[in-house]
């Protein structure tokens, strides 16, 4: 750099910044706290933890704690950890949320791009799902559950989750789809596309950044759902959340709170990992309205 | 035979009418201009004929073919949008062949016909790219790509020079003028430009509020407008007006006769109205030695013409003379003008007399 060139700007007030940076940091710190502790604690042993020093780093880390939250704490009567239930959240969630956006999508495609009398009326009626309490429709939806015969099963709850979750979605895709230039559609009326033509070969590739979205939207709910998980299961059936649940409450002599701590992580992992994939899509897809094209 | 009729289309949205009845007959071969101010219904009549929007009354026909009822893709058109509505995830070639590949078109045809229409517009080497990286220009001639490879019994523009700076657009409206030449595939164009109106039309249909004023060739409108709109809306600069009166067999304008030829003098005798609007192109305009006195108040010189605003008492004048010409602000002028070359309105209806 030559010297007649002034210096960048971000250089010329440096304690303004170190400030900024500063509180920014005590903030990420403040944040990141639980999450450190969760993590320690998860490598440390019963041992370790009985000495009280919980924001020391393990002395010997270990991952003794994560095999036994993973297949053999017990979750009342039963002992073979997290395992099952994650296996139950995971047959579960992929089907909901993968149905639950597709179905989110194409009725979000009929309501801005393929108006009918009462679209309108339908679209704020379905708005009404998404501010519904969950508690409302446990009765009726175990009624509704009883009828189709899929009660107390991984079936039911995806039911369940797939058509508490169409509300969102459609919603979601419904606004997207609105800033998809109209001329488009019609283009591809005038040349001899059909109604699922248009939306296979013209809106869904278009439609990425919301994809993203819903998905991470839809994937974090219903691994973290709890109460339809609770409810609308049976013995078999469970999904983690109630699984982390049962076995925290378990009692035995001691609380193991690193066996506590890897099953939470092992819990919360799946939706942090699908964050971490695909987190800058999720910015780019809340964004989207704002920068069209 | 004609290719596209329209009969008595009307159209309403609640109590607002869009469409007052129109009714248009295109010649096979034909360009028409629909060219008007905004929300003069251009565009939602275009939409009608393209089978994007309903009529609420009349028919239109292609061909022989009632094709009011009928959805977009069985009409056998093609359309040029504003925007172009390329689709932003297939390339150049596939956006090209996608109304073929729709008409389940054998694949090699279609490559072929893709082939084909890029040599015509010069964009065989983009192909392969995104609309999203193309220039303004070069989306146009892909959107025009698309319409041609269909071979369509109709072309639809839809004010497609109106996002291009002002040198291409004259280049691509060249090109289109071409293209029609080559093909002369029947089209039915929009615009608001009256510039691209004269130069492109074999017919043009003005229209305001939902209504054709008149409907003519460009030379037609430009030298008999039917109203006083159509005689302002085509020119520029625009057309003068002085408000007259009749002074006896003539007409005066604040006390200053005005020249009329007999066929004036004989139309005038057959006319009730007392005051009329007296219009002038102001190319048909000269500075001279006598005349309507006025004030040079404004000189802009373009190249080729000089355009002058003169002050009268009868009104501010603007006049198109040679570029070369010595004047100065503040210069007493006089005016002088062929009476042939004058138009006669009504000053109630607005309509032309003679």
């Amino acid at each position: 750099m030559s010297r007649n060139t002034p210096p960048p700007r971000r250089l010329s007030r440096p304690w303004h910044r170190y400030l900024l940076l500063a509180a920014l940091l005590l903030f990420a710190a403040f944040y990141l706290l639980p999450l450190y502790v969760m993590l320690s604690t998860s490598f440390k042993s019963m041992e370790e933890l009985r000495q009280g020093t919980i924001l020391s780093w393990p002395d010997k880390p270990g991952l003794a704690a994560w095999a036994k939250a993973w297949s053999s704490a017990c979750t009342g009567t039963d002992c073979s950890g997290l395992q099952p239930f994650f296996i139950n959240s995971a047959l579960m969630v992929v089907p909901a949320v993968a149905c639950s956006t597709l179905l989110g999508a194409l009725n979000g495609y009929v309501l801005s791009k393929w108006r009918f009398r009462g679209s309108e009326l339908a679209f704020a009626l379905m708005l009404f799902g998404v501010f519904m309490p969950m508690q409302v429709v446990l009765l009726p939806m175990s009624q509704v559950l009883g009828w189709l015969g899929i009660a107390s099963s991984i079936w039911g709850l995806i039911f369940v989750h797939v058509v508490a979750g169409i509300p969102s979605t459609t919603l979601f895709f419904r606004n997207y789809y609105l800033g998809l230039p109209e001329e488009l559609i019609q283009a591809a009326k005038l040349d001899g596309a059909s109604f699922w033509q248009i939306f296979r070969r013209i809106v869904l590739p278009l439609s990425t950044p919301i994809l993203v979205v819903t998905l991470i939207w839809q994937f974090t709910n219903i691994w973290n759902d709890f109460l339809y998980g609770v409810v609308f299961t049976g013995a078999d059936s469970k999904p983690i959340t109630v699984g982390l649940n049962n076995l925290a409450n378990t009692s035995s002599s001691v609380k193991e709170y690193n066996v506590d701590m890897a099953a939470a992580m092992i819990a919360g992992l799946p939706t942090l990992l699908v964050y971490v994939l695909a987190g800058r899509y999720f910015v780019r897809g809340l964004t989207a309205g704002a920068v069209k094209g | 035979m004609a290719a596209l009729t329209l009969s008595q289309i009307h159209k309403r949205f609640g109590a607002t009418e869009i469409l007052r009845g129109i009714d248009i007959s295109v010649e096979a071969g034909e360009f028409l201009i629909l060219v008007g101010p905004s929300g003069c219904g251009k565009s939602t009549l275009l939409s009608m004929i393209a089978g994007l929007d309903q009529t609420t009354s009349g028919r239109i026909h292609i061909g022989e073919r009632d094709v009011t009822d009928l959805p977009s893709k069985d009409r056998d058109i093609a359309m040029v949008f504003q925007s172009y509505a390329l689709y932003p995830n297939m390339t150049v070639g596939q956006n090209i062949a996608f109304g073929l590949e729709m008409r389940k078109v054998p694949k090699a045809e279609r490559l072929a016909t893709v082939e084909r229409v890029a040599r015509m517009l010069q964009i065989s080497h983009l192909l392969t790219r995104k609309p999203g990286q193309l220039s303004g220009g070069q989306r146009q001639r892909v959107a025009m790509g698309r319409a041609l490879a269909r071979e369509p019994k109709l072309f639809l523009f839809d004010e497609p020079l109106s996002n291009l700076d002002a040198k291409l657009r004259v280049e691509m409206r060249a090109e289109i003028k071409l293209l029609h030449q080559r093909t002369r595939t029947t089209t039915v164009y929009v615009t608001h430009d009256q510039v691209e109106a004269m130069t492109l039309a074999d017919r043009i249909a003005v229209m305001k509020e939902g209504r054709v004023l008149q409907l003519g060739t460009p030379q037609e409108i430009y030298a008999r407008p039917a109203t006083r709109f159509v005689a302002e809306f085509i020119g520029s600069p625009t057309m003068n007006f002085l408000s007259v009166q009749r002074s006896g067999q003539g007409l005066s304008a604040q006390g200053f006769e005005l020249p009329l030829t007999e066929a004036w003098t004989a139309a005038l005798r057959n006319c009730p109205a007392a005051t009329l609007l007296y219009g002038l192109r102001p190319e048909h305009v000269r500075l001279a030695a006598e005349g309507l006195p006025g004030n040079l108040s404004m000189i802009e010189p373009t190249g080729p013409d000089t355009y002058l605003t003169v002050q009268t008492a009868q009104g501010k004048i603007i006049i198109r003379s040679p570029g070369d010409l010595q004047a100065r602000v503040g210069d007493a002028v006089h005016l002088q003008w062929d009476p042939q070359s004058a138009h006669l309105f009504g000053e109630d209806d607005q309509l032309r007399i003679g």
